[in-house]
């Protein structure tokens, strides 16, 4: 009883609980067939947007009006730099991967270039700054027909028992970002931001500092999403990253992190990722068509967002 | 709050007249890169500018000034809306079927999802929800119910709303006269009267205008239901000149409005926008993102990029001005 309650105290907790309701509904549906197929595929699909929510999560954290907007563009020219330095050769994975990294890291560096140089809110910095990456995606990967190397294609889709290894991975990273948030000067700094700015920086933060290595921390998450992305769905795209926009802020304001900054919370991103990938499966399930369901999955996160409700903002 | 707020902290009072002069300078700063884009295509094509070709190279600006003003109605209350672009679809999906076979029921509808912009303003007020995750759902429903009521690409505009799109007055070409008229209308709204004023503070001091006795609830409700007005003109404006409709029609209309706004010198938080400004910046968006670059030969790849690039330079502008205020 005792555990149910502090639990049930848990931010995190509604966003598994969520997850839960909407993978019953399915299989009540389906009569109990393919229930364990549909978890397999909610894992390896939640984990791509777990990895860019994480990123997200830490931007939102800095405080209000940080939000990173050039993470579909990222994830897009991130795949097609991947695939090409990849060049379908097993022996270069670890190359394309670091590629795919560094590129999204510079992507993430110049975010933060552009929010410190214009002194403009980060959501017109990143917005401006995804119009160029977008633009040098389409020129980039035209025609881009590079399948990813066998070896890496067959990683990404690795299962032990029906567990997606890279769920396994995921769940080991978000275990360390957990660690570095709650535990680590650079967690502890970007809270302290996202509390107070003026407070932090009176108290020795290195404001400029921290925010610089946030947004490029989730660039580089967004590099190697979209590195997977390529690997998992064979080929890299220019719309491969499209729908990480609302995906990676939904699953940080689903799974408990404040808007208003300051409070980040790990767990609730995985909850609120399978939340969000089952809600689609079920709809998929029904059978209903492209337009309903796009009714729906707007309806259903506005819905959970109003009734996770807004914290009042210390503005 | 950004680190920009702290060094604000430190400003002096000193140097009033430069800081006027440098406001000045900032206040005129959308016109001048309208005039420096208008430059560049009067140098790169002669012909351009001349009564057809103004009616042509605009055409496109009046959607996009409609939805940029709506965008801005939502930015002085220091929201975001993410969803103007599928709302714009939306209402062109509408305009081209119901409003067409149907009349009564089209402007119902229209006038319904105006209501729908009024309630998601008190529900992002009354819940104190990130109003870009409240807006970046809704673009999920405006393009599922734009899917629903035009599944392909097609319908046709009411005939009446194409003789309007193309009406030819003399000497200014109707996209100039339209431009000025939103302008002008909207800033005598917003800028003119009291309750603008009311609106504008809400955004700017949101616990003084409380303490004042203000309803901010009926603030952010106006302000959202004005950008549905505007988002619904906007997409029966597209239609007009489109003559059918299509799912996806206007979803580039959301980032090109944000752009649009910050163009026109809106700031994104106090509450500090221009009406005038934000039609400058959308009819130098529209010009610059298709006719400036066709002539100077830019494949269509980089037209994205050219609006990215546009927005920087006028904000890196902005940050040599401001800092000249000191």
């Amino acid at each position: 009883m005792v555990l149910v309650k502090s639990l049930a105290a848990k931010p995190w907790i509604w966003s598994f609980v969520g997850a839960l309701v909407v993978w019953l509904a399915t299989i009540a549906f389906t009569g109990g067939h393919g229930a364990g197929g549909m978890v397999t595929a909610a894992l390896s699909l939640a984990v791509f947007t777990v990895i860019v929510g994480v990123g997200q999560m830490f931007v939102i954290t800095l405080g209000p009006g940080n939000v990173d907007l050039s993470l579909p563009a990222n994830i897009g020219l991130a795949s097609a730099v991947a695939m090409k330095v990849m060049a379908g050769s097993d022996a270069m994975i670890v190359v394309g991967l670091l590629a795919a990294l560094a590129c999204g890291a510079a992507i993430g560096a110049v975010n933060y270039l552009l929010i410190w140089a214009l002194r403009i809110p980060p959501i017109i910095a990143t917005l401006s700054a995804s119009f160029i990456i977008q633009s040098i995606d389409i020129s980039y990967g035209r025609g881009l027909q590079i399948k990813p190397p066998p070896g890496f294609a067959d990683f990404t889709n690795w299962q032990i028992l029906g567990i997606p290894v890279l769920a396994i991975l995921t769940v080991l990273f978000t275990i360390g970002a957990a660690i570095a948030l709650q535990r680590m000067i650079y967690g502890r700094s970007v809270l302290a931001i996202g509390q107070n700015i003026r407070a932090a920086w009176l108290a020795g933060v290195n404001v400029g500092r921290i925010r610089f290595l946030t947004y490029t921390l989730s660039g580089a998450l967004g590099g190697i999403d979209g590195a997977l992305l390529a690997g998992y769905f064979r080929g890299a795209n220019v719309d491969i990253g499209n729908e990480y926009l609302l995906a990676s802020i939904a699953v940080v304001v689903i799974g408990g992190t404040s808007v208003a900054g300051g409070k980040a919370n790990v767990p609730g991103v995985w909850g609120a990722a399978l939340f969000l990938v089952l809600l689609l499966t079920m709809l998929n399930t029904f059978g209903v068509s492209a337009g309903v369901r796009l009714l729906l999955t707007g309806l259903i996160i506005v819905g959970v967002i109003t009734a996770a409700g807004g914290e009042k903002a210390v503005r | 709050m950004t680190a920009a707020s702290i060094d604000n902290g430190f400003k002096g009072a000193a140097a009033r007249n430069a800081a006027a002069r440098a406001r000045l300078l900032r206040g005129l700063l959308p016109a001048l890169s309208l005039a420096l884009v208008l430059l560049a295509i009067a140098w790169l094509n002669p012909r351009a500018i001349s009564y057809f070709g103004f009616s042509l190279m605009l055409n496109l600006a009046i959607p996009i000034a409609l939805a940029t003003i709506a965008q801005m109605f939502v930015i002085s209350g220091n929201e975001l809306d993410l969803s103007i672009g599928t709302f714009v679809g939306f209402v062109g999906c509408v305009t081209a079927t119901w409003l067409k076979d149907a009349p009564l029921i089209g402007v119902a509808i229209l006038l319904g999802s105006i209501g729908v912009y009024a309630l998601l303003g008190a529900l992002i007020h009354l819940r104190n929800l990130p109003s870009i995750v409240v807006t970046l759902g809704m673009s999920f429903v405006w393009q599922g119910l734009a899917i629903l009521v035009l599944p392909k690409p097609g319908g046709k505009a009411p005939d009446w709303l194409l003789a309007i799109m193309s009406f030819k007055p003399p000497f200014i070409p109707f996209p100039i006269i339209a431009a000025l008229l939103i302008g002008l209308i909207v800033h005598f709204g917003l800028m003119r009267t009291s309750y603008g004023v009311i609106l504008r503070g809400s955004g700017g001091n949101p616990a003084a205008l409380r303490r004042a006795g203000w309803s901010l609830l009926k603030t952010k409700v106006v302000l959202f239901a004005l950008a549905g007005l505007f988002g619904v003109l906007s997409g029966m404006a597209l239609i007009g000149i489109t003559t059918s409709a299509d799912a996806n029609i206007g979803n580039g209309y959301t980032l090109l409005a944000i752009a649009g706004v910050i163009l026109g010198g809106g700031e994104f938080v106090g509450g500090r926008v221009s009406p005038i400004g934000a039609v400058i910046g959308a009819l130098t968006l529209a010009l610059a993102a298709s006719p400036l670059l066709t002539f100077m030969h830019i494949p269509p790849d980089w037209q994205v990029a050219a609006n990215g690039a546009i927005l920087i330079i006028v904000l890196a502008a902005r940050v040599l001005i401001s800092r000249r205020e000191r």
